[in-house]
């Protein structure tokens, strides 16, 4: 047992894409070759192949887990999947990839580190494709992998591939995803998933798996802009610490030490960190994205919903936003209706003051004729809220530029937003 | 420059401590699902982490069957005096009593499916608005698709095909009178993650994770450990065995596996190499194919 096997890094990310295109057969691979998948499991997998009159293993069961997912043979919903190797633990959100999910799609890519989009050789970048890339951009993963899957059924044609990745070039330019990598693969026969393929031998490119446990990630989080949302104050009461009040949260982004000169909003009263406290003693610096507690030099008053910021580099103070918004639910926004927004820690309550443009998420156009939103619509919008929020543009701090609607009579959770 | 970067235990952990906070501040009666299994301690674990100094402001639920494996229930006591938290024990026996649950009959007869009776009728009394429990998405494919924050309806039922969608940290736990959350917040653990988490923590557990000797016998490829709450068929044969158990449920349907693993460290070496999931020692989820997804969607844990 090697103690670097507890020194592994965390990558999360994420799939998209219909039956029939690989996503499945490839996470199977995935999980199967570095030994995730077990007896039991696919044990369940063969008895139900052949019961419903299967010759192969169908290994699209293992992901599809609930009853009408299976019923149906479709992905409803984002399932997770979890595999790791020595130098990575990867979670996969699995999600399905038809027009209709996008709303799932977007669930699953707010998280992710990578997009991993799947493409048939032969068929080339499709309208799906296009739409993966997309949704990885707006939701800023910094990582994407274009696989070219089925390379066996175009007889591992180098041209076919180059010209797949040429064709996705263009496209992607006009998108702002910072670091695209491309693989040919077969997912069925394992070329170049986890080991290199010899019917490839004109590729000199790392394989997916070298892809994934080697994309540098240490950057990914913001380490520049410090931004401590308050969750929650800790009172104790006891008489050891009788006065004591701790601010704990996770730290959305930057870096804190004690001593830093800090300012507390909406308050605006300025302070010092005086510690940075766990239950294994104090630290000299936290970062994103640990979760601590805070405690300052002086007696203010702070609570849920404030934010502790860097005195010199503060977020934007408002009540008007513009953002991308992602529409989750089968009921569209009613004109001036209220929703609760829940922005970090905080919560206002909001209007959708004006709709700027809907996209086409296929062809990228802007459409501005028509601008009734329903589910699954991609829009530009304008908020006016009841209480100021500290908001940081999604491109620079994917938590602090992020919030959620939420419907005040049903309570449900109605949009994703990117703010501008 | 140096490298600001935690491993994937200390981001997990963070993960989980942010979800655990979460629920303190948006809830009003929160409790922690406490089984004395190895998840279960974890969130205790995490929850001191969460909230110190202070104490933990909610009390722990244990849902007891009456057939525990005594191990865990002293190590259950021992740990709540260690915490100074409050522990409530909902009995299925006083379900039973009260002829709100049928015993189940014959040789496999369990007490497992009825806590879910005993665990709704608990949250009821006390007016708990959110449940956290120990299950995580690896565990089962029905888990898979399970948020943090899970809403249930006012018959504590779960609707798979109409989740709320949970994006970034943004955790919509509003609710209507009379509904309640089940939080999950080690959802994206894994049991080797567990595992490393209670080495590198030095976590104690109860000792039946250990290896032990037992006398077990052999019941549709499951071993079970001989107890008097099970009726053993006239063909079955009791056999003295070095043992551990992967899972810690009720004695009835935990099944043991044969294991010299006698350290964590063994432990997750065996973990590594095991070729099963820790569930397929679980006789309850092996009913049917969908036994898990029913029995949550009625409310189980």
């Amino acid at each position: 047992m090697q103690d670097t096997y507890f020194d592994m890094e965390l990558l999360r990310f994420t799939t998209a894409g219909s039956v029939d295109d690989g996503k499945s057969t490839l996470i199977g691979r995935l999980l199967y070759d570095s030994k995730t998948i077990f007896e039991d499991q696919l044990e369940a997998v063969e008895k139900s192949s052949k019961h419903k009159g299967l010759e192969h293993v169908d290994l699209s069961l293992l992901t599809d887990g609930l009853k009408a997912e299976r019923e149906q043979g479709i992905t409803i919903d984002v399932a997770y999947r979890y595999f790791a190797t020595p130098k990575r633990k990867f979670i996969i959100a699995d999600t399905p990839g038809h027009i209709q999910y996008t709303r799932n799609m977007v669930t699953g890519a707010s998280t992710a580190n990578l997009a991993l989009v799947l493409v048939d050789a032969r068929k080339g970048i499709l309208e799906q494709t296009r739409r993966h890339a997309f949704i990885a951009s707006l939701l800023k993963i910094p990582h994407l992998v274009l696989c070219v899957n089925k390379m066996d059924l175009v007889d591992y044609d180098q041209e076919a591939y180059e010209r797949i990745v040429m064709e996705f070039k263009r496209f992607a330019a006009k998108l702002e995803v910072p670091d695209i990598h491309f693989v040919p693969i077969s997912a069925l026969k394992g070329d170049n998933v986890v080991t290199r393929s010899e019917s490839m031998p004109w590729f000199d490119g790392a394989t997916l798996l070298y892809l994934l446990e080697n994309i540098y990630i240490g950057s990914d989080y913001n380490h520049i802009d410090c931004r401590f949302p308050v969750q929650y104050v800790i009172r104790p009461h006891t008489d050891e610490h009788h006065d004591y009040r701790g601010y704990a949260g996770r730290i959305a982004s930057g870096i804190f030490k004690p001593g830093d000169e800090v300012t507390v909003l909406p308050s605006g009263f300025n302070s010092k960190i005086k510690s940075i406290d766990t239950v294994n003693g104090s630290l000299e610096e936290a970062f994103a994205p640990m979760s601590v507690s805070l405690t300052l030099e002086d007696d203010i008053d702070v609570s849920r919903g404030d934010m502790i910021v860097r005195t010199n580099n503060q977020p934007e103070v408002t009540q008007d936003i513009d953002l991308m918004i992602c529409w989750l639910h089968p009921k569209p926004p009613v004109p001036r209706a209220k929703y609760y927004v829940q922005h970090t820690s905080r919560e206002a309550r909001t209007i959708i003051k004006d709709v700027v443009y809907k996209m086409n998420i296929n062809t990228l156009h802007r459409i501005t004729d028509n601008v009734e939103i329903q589910m699954n619509d991609i829009a530009r919008v304008r908020l006016r809220t009841t209480q100021p929020l500290f908001v940081d543009s999604y491109r620079k701090n994917r938590f602090t530029g992020s919030l959620i609607l939420v419907d005040e009579a049903t309570n449900e959770t109605v949009a994703a937003g990117m703010i501008i | 420059m140096q490298d600001y970067h935690i491993n994937h235990l200390k981001e997990l952990e963070s993960e989980s401590i942010y979800i655990i906070r979460e629920v303190a501040a948006q809830f009003e009666k929160p409790v922690l699902l406490f089984s004395g299994g190895k998840d279960s301690l974890i969130i205790a674990h995490l929850a001191k982490k969460a909230f110190y100094p202070a104490k933990i402001p909610f009390p722990l639920l244990h849902v007891d069957t009456g057939h525990n494996f005594p191990e865990t229930i002293e190590f259950r006591d021992k740990l709540v005096k260690e915490l100074g938290v409050h522990l409530i024990v909902g009995s299925v026996q006083a379900s039973i009593d009260k002829g709100r649950a049928t015993e189940e009959k014959g040789f496999n007869a369990s007490r497992n499916a009825l806590q879910t009776v005993t665990l709704l009728d608990t949250l009821e009394e006390y007016k708990f608005d959110a449940a956290m429990g120990g299950a995580r998405r690896d565990e089962e494919k029905a888990r898979a698709k399970e948020r943090f924050f899970s809403h249930r309806d006012e018959f504590g039922q779960w609707d798979p095909k109409n989740q709320r969608p949970e994006l970034w940290n943004l955790f919509n736990g509003k609710k209507n009178v009379g509904e309640h959350f089940r939080i999950f917040p080690i959802s994206n653990w894994t049991e080797m993650d567990v595992w490393q988490y209670i080495l590198s923590e030095n976590i104690e557990i109860p000792s039946i994770y250990l290896s032990h000797t037992r006398k077990c016998f052999l019941r549709d490829g499951a071993l079970l450990a001989q107890s008097d709450f099970i009726n053993m068929r006239p063909e079955e044969e009791i056999k003295e065995m070095i043992v551990r158990f992967r899972t810690i449920g009720d004695m009835t349907c935990t099944g043991a596996v044969e294991s010299k693993a006698a350290t964590i460290r063994e432990i997750i070496e065996e973990v590594a190499s095991a070729r099963t999931t820790e569930r397929g020692t679980r006789s309850d989820d092996k009913r049917s194919e969908t036994a898990m997804e029913d029995r949550k969607k009625q409310g189980y844990f």
